[in-house]
């Protein structure tokens, strides 16, 4: 009974207390942009604004019981979204805020794995804020830190003002490092243009790598190269773009990337091994994304996972000229860069 | 032939009961509409997210986001019973003397007849409530199990476990078996004379709908492209044994399932708005409403046993005159 048109689209807010959560969220829910907001909080706090469809919800982490470690899902988000959507006439797109100490795979997971939440909703992106003074420290004592900005499809490099430009600079190559596939901001006041965090399309399919031409490109199999992020059309003045050492936190970082690169896949052997792969490595994949040339195929397949979910679809025809060639990225924790890479390259056409 | 009346509203439909002989529809945004010589609305909640029929008090107990809770009788009057804040009521449900439960996060409530209001405090969220038919005692749905409290009298709880999220819960009508829905697709249940296990797994979608046959011999339940009935007449409940599969059609699932009030037959209704009932003795079928705009979310027998009310997510309820 899913219906693509009227699935209401959520965004997922995370960040750590401070980062400048409530600052976004309250000018999304003032700034004049025509869409109506409902917000899912912990805990009410600091927004300043009387809305109707601001909902608080305990955080309630489920374990499904299935005997999968990381299919876990928010409880929570399920009666409330199953309320919300009761009444879908009042709202147009949904945003969840987390605790700063939310992990925030069970949040995304919940979209995929209830088939009530999932034909009513989609999945738009993971937004991260991160407080650019304060992320050195967080990263020390704390996984969550780092497993939000592994997660992100955005990250909002906020407070920006409070740092040198060296610092921020060592800031960014470590969400980098983190995440060499996320769109980084760097703001001030959390001030991004709200378009950028709103309305991305990042789970879908048919959007998610087309928003990002660059995607896996500038960080090709080496995701500590740190230089020449201008892709991103912001202000880049007084990044130091010599620094490429490697930023002095990185130890703190136990998130790694692997980007595969390839030419034509075989369907018959890239399937079962991706399938494979997932269900053996599910819980130390974070995110994957990938966009494959399949032999014999005129289009474009895309696949995107979060731990053991994939989905994969065609996206669109291969353009004139445009070059077959197979790409992905995964983002988790010990990936054996070496064997995922042999692997891939097995499934070859030969 | 079976007739329908219909009464084509706006909105989701929470739940479709009689108060009287009156039939009343409460829908999400917190009308209560009723059929009584003519079309009549009532407000309750500001967003209504739970409701419970209190058949003792011919009440219906509704709960939401407006934090409050209300008593909806026949005749529109609607009495203010209880206000927990800004949280959303998330779960109501009516007891013996006169009391009700409620529940918001982690907290559930019970107020007696009396205005007196008990509150007991969980690790986790409250999913469900109910209240055992025997005795002043109710019990919470939880993750990993659920918990039994005795509101009247003081002494800890008893806590029934069991891996993973309880949602529902519902008592037995002669109090011997407990039994929850989960968020995964099975039902599970508790003898509670000596707290045996009793798994009820094969759904392919959550359960979301349960009704009790008379006397408590059989439980219907949704979930199903077909109403899965379990037995309950013997002393270990359905365990062993296998449900009856009533109304199995290859293209919808059932999503509210109401046990006529003193036969052994079903009235089933399915995601596309088809409305039937089903014999448990022959799995004889009859058509009571074809399909409509939305899935069936509720449906009450009246005392009478000649009409069904029924209510649906699109908002085309009705109600089924089988007699006519």
């Amino acid at each position: 009974m899913s219906d693509a048109q009227t699935q209401i689209p959520v965004t997922v807010l995370t960040g750590y207390l401070g980062a400048g959560k409530t600052t976004l969220l309250n000018r999304i829910l003032s700034e004049n942009h025509g869409r109506r907001y409902a917000v899912i909080v912990n805990e009410f706090g600091e927004i300043g604004i009387d809305n109707d469809l601001i909902v608080e919800s305990d955080e309630e982490i489920y374990e499904m019981n299935n005997g999968c470690v990381c299919c876990t899902v928010r409880g929570d988000l399920i009666r409330v979204v199953e309320g919300l959507m009761r009444r879908p006439g009042r709202f147009d797109a949904i945003v969840v805020e987390t605790t700063g100490l939310a992990d925030p795979v069970p949040v995304a997971q919940t979209f995929f794995m209830d088939d009530d939440v999932r034909s009513k909703t989609k999945l738009d992106a993971v937004v991260a804020l991160v407080d650019a003074k304060h992320l050195p420290l967080r990263l020390k004592d704390s996984k969550e830190a780092e497993d939000q900005i592994a997660f992100a499809d955005v990250v909002v490099l906020n407070k920006t003002d409070l740092v040198t430009s060296e610092e921020l600079a060592k800031v960014e190559a470590t969400i980098r490092a983190i995440n060499p596939a996320a769109r980084i901001h760097r703001t001030t006041r959390a001030g991004v243009a709200l378009s950028e965090v709103l309305d991305r399309g990042a789970f879908d399919l048919s959007r998610a790598l087309e928003n990002d031409p660059h995607f896996l490109e500038a960080h090709d199999h080496d995701h500590h190269d740190h230089g020449g992020h201008d892709h991103h059309h912001h202000d880049h003045d007084g990044h130091d773009h010599h620094h490429h050492d490697h930023p002095s936190d990185i130890h703190d970082v136990t998130v790694q990337s692997v980007s595969l690169r390839g030419g034509e896949m075989d369907p018959k052997k890239f399937f079962p091994w991706i399938e494979k792969i997932t269900q053996m490595e599910g819980p130390n994949i974070l995110r994957l994304k990938g966009i494959i040339a399949l032999k014999g195929d005129d289009e474009r397949y895309v696949i995107q996972g979060v731990h053991m979910i994939i989905e994969g679809d065609h996206q669109r025809a291969w353009k004139d000229g445009e070059k077959h060639e197979s790409r992905l990225v995964f983002i988790g924790r010990e990936l054996d860069a070496e064997r995922l890479k042999k692997s891939f390259d097995a499934c070859q056409v030969a | 032939m079976p007739t329908v009346a219909p009464l084509d509203l706006e909105g989701h439909c929470v739940a479709a009961v009689f108060l009287g002989d009156v039939p009343h529809f409460a829908l999400a945004d917190g009308a209560i509409h009723r059929l009584d010589n003519g079309h009549k609305t009532v407000q309750a909640n500001d967003g209504l997210l739970a409701a419970f029929h209190d058949a003792a008090n011919d009440r219906l107990i509704t709960g939401g986001e407006d934090g409050k809770v209300f008593a909806v009788t026949s005749g529109g009057a609607v009495q203010d019973l209880a206000s927990a804040g800004k949280k959303w009521i998330t779960s109501v449900a009516a007891g013996p003397q006169g009391a009700i439960a409620y529940a918001t996060g982690k907290t559930a409530f019970v107020r007696f007849a009396d205005g007196k209001t008990r509150e007991f405090a969980h690790p986790r969220s409250v999913e469900g409530l109910a209240f055992s038919p025997k005795g002043m005692r109710f019990g919470v749905a939880r993750y990993n199990g659920a918990t039994l409290h005795f509101p009247a009298a003081e002494g800890k709880p008893v806590e029934l476990e069991w891996a993973g999220a309880h949602t529902g819960i519902t008592f037995s009508p002669d109090g011997a078996f407990l039994v929850t829905s989960m968020q995964e697709n099975a039902l599970h249940g508790w003898k509670l004379a000596d707290g045996k296990h009793m798994r009820m797994t094969g759904y392919p979608g959550k359960v979301k709908s349960l009704s009790w046959s008379v006397k408590g011999k059989w439980l219907a339940s949704s979930g199903a492209p077909a109403a899965i009935v379990w037995p309950f007449s013997g002393k270990d409940g359905p365990m062993g044994k296998a449900p009856l599969e009533l109304g199995t059609r290859g293209n919808s699932m059932v999503t509210s399932v109401a046990c006529h009030p003193s036969q052994d037959v079903v009235a089933i209704g399915y995601e596309d708005g088809m409305v039937i009932a089903a014999r448990f003795a022959d799995a004889k079928e009859v058509l009571l409403r074809r399909q409509g705009k939305g899935a069936i979310t509720s449906m009450m027998w009246d005392k009478e046993e000649r009409r069904i009310a029924f209510g649906s997510a699109a908002g085309d309820c009705g109600v089924i005159d089988i007699t006519a």
